[in-house]
């Protein structure tokens, strides 16, 4: 057991994360993603499985291409799809995030996908809505579509998950995608590693399920998948680590370092990317990356998600 | 006014002050203690006495708890001294030592005054101030340490906080031993803590909670123990939370300093997994801990390194707990659970209940200078009479703090307080 015993509230209302999600559930979000994936390539890119349900997406924190994903994949099903921006710093004094949830839970949306910066509150938000609610990102805690849509983009090239080698590379400390990457990738039976200076690494990493690497051509060696971390920019100069031109020397994937990986290694980041701070330009661009391809993905993978909580609800299930 | 006298004949009497674990009488007049053991048996009892039969029952002397957070004045939202002397009465504590950090702070003579005035208007139990170590907790100017002192504040402290200027730490222990004065802090280094909200590790890691590591307590711990070396200075870590803390302490005791230390029933009962998912109520300063650490405190109380239990009442409003966690507010209420919970460690056997009822009596009463504490003749009849194995459940229902924030929420309990007596006079008595 690797994770914390007690199972977030996910299941069939909420997805709040990949922590209680079983490799069963895992694979079938996969497999329905992959159909979604075919309906996004049609020139009829919309299906009606949501007619007239409401879809408020709700982001505490600025995010605008989870939010576009979001959008596009809750339109693409037929729903009719509201976004809100409550960035941190204009939430008035005195409206908390539960004041904000009952109001929006009174207007009657089916579904609720919630970005907020600090950890565990999409979780305390489902505890007070009557719809299902998607962790769209909380804190340093999960970002669960983004790992499953990491998880659709390996498989589509590798043809499995299992026995693949992840490395997972720079600050995984105030990362929601590593948190998530490890427990999915984990799950379903790859070897995880991560790769980073000790001050971008959470407390107990080594018994996280990962083997723990402070040194890129160790890390990468032999590695099927390498994934880059965004390193936030107040995080580059001095604090965490000394320089960006440091950073880059040891951590920046570059091509001498991927020549580490193996030779059909996939390149991916989250986004957005700083090129020239985790990863070169030469790299993102290169024949190795996946990353545009995961942007499509994550529309897929939302989709899957989306349909799975409010198109079971529709039959029947409140 | 006078009361009746009381007796209360055929009890279990628990008085760590004595080391007294015997069955006998206690006699109450003019709301002084005037015999309480086994030679008061039968030897008649004084005209007009009310008589309670006290068999299966045991008496201890009332709690005192020095590490009350009261939001009077300033946050009589969050509690009033009125309704947490309520809760104190409920939780068998007579006397409280209420925290500087309200508001305005308690750091000069007129604002301790009307605390006083207010609680011996309002209250139901003992409530004695103590007043900020610095002017408005700004950690710049040191308080008039010794007016305070003369007008009834029994220790220094900076409440919450931990005063980060050695220097000026050093100057206010040196002067607060002139005057004799406690100096009690609770250490935590704010640098180090950074952003923290839980204890630093594999469970906070999996959260995304940003930790604070043990050194943000033990840095400051230990300096304020050289600086006691240095100054003479009558020293109290106010609520240390960690093994490695313990140590400090201990070593620091045989050197010879004038030195104790608390922990509060929270770190003695729970550990870091209570958090679960994101439980505010279990969002506390110093953050729980490890389960080893939880135990080492255990073992510190057992051994005296730590010498008082504190609820370390910290009523905080509904809205400011239903939050996000690293937006909550931190702290508990325990006033109500503090004997219950602290008697979870007598009947599990790990520790004696002479040294656990200590603890929250005598040790706490020599600490603040206090009369209270004890059941001998002479000393303010200040009591309570607890049933040691009834069960209950603690629910919300039986909350009486204003605020509802308890760690201890539906908690099972062996040890029911039954009747709390302040000077003679019952403030409380439970249902039957």
């Amino acid at each position: 057991m690797i994770a914390p015993a007690q199972s977030l509230p996910t299941g069939r209302r909420h997805l709040i994360g990949i922590a209680g999600l079983s490799p069963q559930d895992i694979t079938e979000l996969l497999d329905l993603a992959e159909a979604e994936v075919a309906v996004s390539r049609q020139v009829e890119k919309k299906k009606s499985v949501l007619k007239g349900r409401t879809q408020i997406n709700l982001f505490f924190e600025a995010s605008t291409r989870t939010q576009a994903s979001f959008e596009l994949a809750g339109k693409r099903l037929g729903a009719d799809v509201m976004n809100m921006s409550v960035a941190s710093s204009s939430v008035k004094k005195g409206e908390t995030l539960i004041d904000t949830a009952m109001t929006l839970n009174a207007m009657r949306p089916d579904l609720l996908v919630v970005r907020h910066h600090s950890a565990g509150a999409v979780a305390l938000l489902a505890q007070k809505v009557a719809c299902s609610v998607v962790n769209a990102g909380d804190g340093a805690h999960e970002h669960p579509t983004q790992a499953l849509l990491d998880a659709l983009t390996i498989r589509r090239h590798k043809g499995r998950i299992a026995r693949l080698v992840v490395a997972i590379c720079g600050d995984v400390l105030h990362s929601r995608v590593a948190r998530s990457n490890i427990l999915l990738l984990n799950a379903l039976g790859a070897e995880v590693r991560v790769v980073a200076p000790s001050t971008l690494l959470p407390s107990g990493i080594d018994q996280m399920g990962v083997r723990v690497f402070r040194r890129m051509d160790e890390g990468l060696k032999g590695a099927d998948v390498v994934m880059m971390l965004r390193l936030q920019r107040e995080r580059m100069e001095g604090a965490f680590v000394p320089s960006v031109r440091e950073y880059f020397r040891y951590f920046g994937l570059d091509a001498a370092k991927l020549a580490h990986a193996k030779p059909d290694a996939l390149v991916m980041h989250p986004g957005p990317m700083n090129r020239g701070v985790e990863i070169a330009s030469e790299i993102a661009d290169g024949p190795a990356s996946v990353i545009e391809e995961q942007v499509e993905m994550g529309v897929a993978v939302r989709m899957a998600v989306i349909e799975h909580l409010i198109g079971l609800s529709a039959e029947g299930n409140t | 006014m006078s009361e009746r006298p009381l007796v209360v004949e055929t009890i279990r009497i628990v008085d760590p002050a004595r080391k007294l674990d015997a069955v006998g009488t206690i006699v109450v007049e003019n709301g002084v203690i005037t015999a309480a053991g086994p030679d008061a048996l039968n030897q008649g009892r004084p005209e007009g006495a009310m008589l309670i039969d006290g068999s299966g029952l045991t008496a201890l002397p009332g709690l005192v708890d020095a590490r009350v957070f009261i939001g009077e004045p300033g946050g009589e939202h969050r509690e009033t001294i009125a309704s947490a002397s309520r809760a104190a009465a409920a939780g068998g504590v007579t006397s409280i030592l209420t925290m500087p950090d309200t508001d305005p702070v308690i750091d000069d003579v007129a604002i301790a005054e009307f605390v006083m005035r207010t609680a011996r208007d309002t209250a139901l139990v003992n409530v004695f101030p103590a007043a900020a170590l610095t002017k408005g907790l700004k950690g710049r100017e040191m308080t008039e340490i010794g007016l305070l002192a003369d007008a009834g504040v029994k220790a220094f402290t900076e409440g919450r906080k931990t005063l980060a200027d050695p220097a000026l730490m050093r100057r206010i222990m040196t002067y607060a031993r002139d005057f004799g004065a406690v100096v009690m802090h609770e250490t935590t280094d704010a640098a180090l803590a950074g952003s923290g909200v839980i204890n630093e590790g594999l469970y906070a890691s999996w959260l995304g909670l940003p930790g604070i590591p043990g050194e943000a307590e033990i840095i400051p711990l230990e300096r304020d123990l050289r600086l006691a070396a240095l100054t003479g200075c009558r020293y109290h870590a106010a609520k240390i939370s960690l093994g490695e803390s313990a140590a400090v302490v201990a070593n620091a005791k045989r050197r010879g300093l004038a030195v104790t230390a608390g922990v509060s029933i929270n770190h003695l009962s729970l550990n870091e997994n209570d958090v679960g998912q994101y439980r505010t109520y279990f969002h506390l300063s110093p953050p729980l801990r490890r389960e080893e650490d939880r135990l080492a405190m255990v073992e510190a109380l057992a051994d005296g390194t730590v010498d008082v239990i504190v609820s370390s009442h910290d009523p905080q409003d509904a809205d400011d707990k239903r939050r996000p966690f690293a937006e909550a507010e931190a702290g508990a209420i325990g006033l109500e659970t503090l004997l219950p919970a602290a008697l979870r460690l007598h009947h599990s056997g790990a520790v004696p209940l002479m040294r656990v009822v200590e603890a929250m009596t005598s040790a706490p009463a020599a600490l603040l200078g206090l009369d209270q504490g004890t059941l001998k003749p002479g000393a303010p009849a200040d009591l309570v009479l607890v049933d040691l194995d009834r069960p209950f459940v603690f629910t919300e229902d039986l909350i009486r703090s204003r605020s509802k924030n308890s760690a201890f929420e539906n908690a099972r309990f062996a040890g029911q307080v039954l009747r709390t007596i302040v000077a003679g006079r019952t403030v409380f008595e439970a249902a039957r």
